[in-house]
């Protein structure tokens, strides 16, 4: 006797293919697959979406915008309406003009900057990590004691000793984030020299330095190049948070840090907007470049 | 004529007390336009030797002889580093990935040779053409290939200085077998135009068979046995070559013949036995095995063996 549930297979039904649902994928429409990539990737989407509104605004901006210098001694501290969108400043400059100019620039000094520290710390890098021994120890320790001060405090520092310029605003904040890039290439180039093209391009008579720079380092810039987004943003942070302090870029230049840095007593009084504007920028364009930066980095692990 | 020699090669990595010998002491010559197969399992010594051969890696000691001149470890040297090419064993990895072709074929040229602008341009071709690939193939990238075209692109860069001597280090292992034959064919017809020698390295002893003129057997660093591949395959002599042999699989349905499953495991390159450091997995072990090592000995025409037994 055969215990329940045990069917005898002779009283099964015969066996059927059952066709329960077709998929029928149909070729999707470009915009339905921008909208499904910006729905799985928001953050990205946020961050590239402000990014292209910030490079809009400092290429065209400017040109669209009134002079950020002009002062109008009649119409200081106008709180925002539809003439000053942002309102006026102590001395009646259109906070609008002055914050769409400013994109400009801190834009421009945050990509310098950024472009700068990964030339010079992918060099180094590269040459660590390929070379190893007594060369990388030397770099390596150098960097532990660069990595030991924050950025902004050594940035403060160098640019507090040299005199006060541009260029030496983007030296010494790009000095900052060198030990940043000479890791992260020095890392990458310690994967890459293992790998048999190295010892190929040795057997084709590539000399030693030859092989670091031509096949080696192009083939470890990958995470640079990355984090170079996140290091853009860090980088416009870095500068304004300079400028707020006084240190680099000076008044009356229009510069988001400037701005803040001059506006910020203004709260007190009741004039929010001539800092709170400004502010926000900052804000915004380090958010995308961080968003961006971040989706990139992740993507890459 | 002998094209390279090697005289008791010793390579040794690491230092202090964790030392790993990986070469310990090897012989052997190579003849112009000859191929050796140099064949033995994972880990015996073979990439080493074969790398301390083109000069990627100088010997702890002893020479490596190259048309009467002494090369070890002299990567650099222009003539030499001329003469002697390798050809990898991943070809995904052997390629430089942002290179196309013709950057990759240039380079050697560039480096080693004076052609210059269409010499060159016309060496490419022909080198491409030699390995089976068209030459629309220059403008490619590694990506945009196969593993058997890979191999080729890396075999044409060996080729691209005219080299008398092509190391070959497991070139065939990780391309699947219909590829593998045609490479293997592709190599036979490359060095019957251009007489290149061939070391031929290898874990697949039936590749080997259809390639090598001689064949070595490395065991822990040492070779073990050399001879003419046919003698090799149809009386393997050093009881360790026997086991290597039974352990291919036979296409014949009738071979009966008794696999040789070898005892225990191979002893740890850091703590060798004393004596012949076979001992413990051989048949043919004796009580001279154990307190002196055997070498390399004459045992018939054009073959060496390393083992009391035989000699």
């Amino acid at each position: 006797m055969t215990g329940e549930g045990i069917a005898d297979p002779g009283e099964l039904p015969p066996a059927r293919f059952v066709v329960d649902r077709v998929h029928v994928t149909e070729e999707k429409s470009r915009t339905r697959r921008a909208l499904s990539f910006m729905r799985s990737n928001p953050l990205f989407s946020i961050g590239l979406g402000l990014l292209i509104a910030f490079v809009g605004m400092a290429i065209i901006g400017p040109f669209l915008v009134g002079d950020p210098l002009l002062t109008n001694p009649a119409g200081m501290f106008s709180p925002p309406s539809a003439d000053h969108w942002f309102g006026t400043d102590e001395y009646g400059r259109d906070v609008f003009a002055r914050s769409v100019n400013a994109a400009r620039l801190d834009l421009s000094i945050g990509l310098a900057i950024a472009l700068v520290a990964m030339t010079i710390g992918s060099t180094i890098g590269v040459v660590s990590g390929y070379f190893g021994g007594r060369t990388d120890e030397i770099i390596m320790r150098l960097t532990d004691i660069l990595l030991a001060f924050p950025g902004f405090v050594l940035a403060l520092i160098i640019v507090a000793a040299l005199a006060e310029s541009l260029l030496n605003v983007v030296m010494a904040v790009a000095a900052a984030y060198v030990p940043y890039f000479i890791r992260l290439t020095r890392a990458q180039a310690l994967v890459e020299r293992e790998k048999e093209y190295v010892d190929a391009a040795r057997l084709a008579g590539n000399r030693p330095l030859r092989v670091a720079f031509r096949h080696v380092m192009p083939n470890s810039l990958g995470p640079a190049l990355v984090s170079a987004t996140l290091v853009t943003g860090w980088a416009v942070l870095t500068v304004a948070g300079l400028a707020f302090l006084s240190v680099g870029i000076q008044p009356p230049t229009a510069e988001w840090g400037v701005m803040v840095g001059e506006g910020a007593g203004d709260i007190i009084t009741g004039e929010w907007w001539t800092s709170l504007f400004p502010g926000g920028m900052i804000v915004l364009a380090v958010m995308a470049f961080h968003f961006i930066g971040d989706d990139l980095t992740e993507s890459r692990t | 004529m002998t094209l390279l020699e090697c005289r008791n090669i010793h390579k040794t990595y690491g230092h202090g007390v964790a030392t790993v010998p990986a070469v310990r002491g090897v012989d052997m010559q190579l003849e112009r336009g000859e191929t050796l197969g140099l064949v033995g399992e994972s880990g015996c010594g073979k990439t080493t030797l074969g790398r301390v051969i083109v000069g990627l890696n100088a010997p702890t000691s002893g020479k490596v002889v190259f048309d009467g001149e002494d090369v070890s470890g002299r990567l650099h040297e222009p003539e030499f580093r001329r003469r002697v090419q390798m050809v990898f064993q991943h070809p995904q990895s052997s390629l430089n990935p942002k290179f196309r072709v013709s950057t990759t074929l240039r380079e050697p040229a560039i480096l080693l040779t004076s052609m210059r602008n269409e010499e060159l341009g016309q060496q490419i071709e022909q080198t491409l053409r030699l390995v089976g690939l068209g030459i629309e193939y220059q403008t490619r990238k590694p990506k945009q290939l196969s593993g058997g075209q890979l191999q080729r692109v890396a075999i044409a860069r060996a080729l691209m200085s005219s080299p008398d001597l092509i190391v070959l280090d497991e070139p065939t292992s990780s391309l699947d077998q219909s590829i593998r034959s045609r490479i293997i064919a592709l190599l036979k017809d490359i060095q019957e135009r251009r007489q290149v020698s061939y070391l031929f390295i290898s874990h697949d002893l039936s590749t080997v068979r259809k390639i090598a003129h001689r064949v070595a057997v490395m065991y822990l660093g040492r070779i073990v046995e050399v001879s003419e591949t046919e003698a090799l395959f149809n009386d393997p002599q050093h009881p360790y070559t026997q086991a290597l042999l039974s352990a291919v699989p036979s296409i014949d349905p009738d071979d009966r013949s008794e696999r040789i499953i070898l005892r225990g495991e191979t002893p740890s390159p850091t703590a060798l036995p004393v004596g012949c450091s076979f001992q413990d997995r051989c048949e043919l072990v004796h009580a001279r095995c154990r307190v002196e090592a055997p070498l390399l000995q004459e045992t018939g025409p054009a073959r060496h063996v390393e083992c009391f037994a035989v000699q």
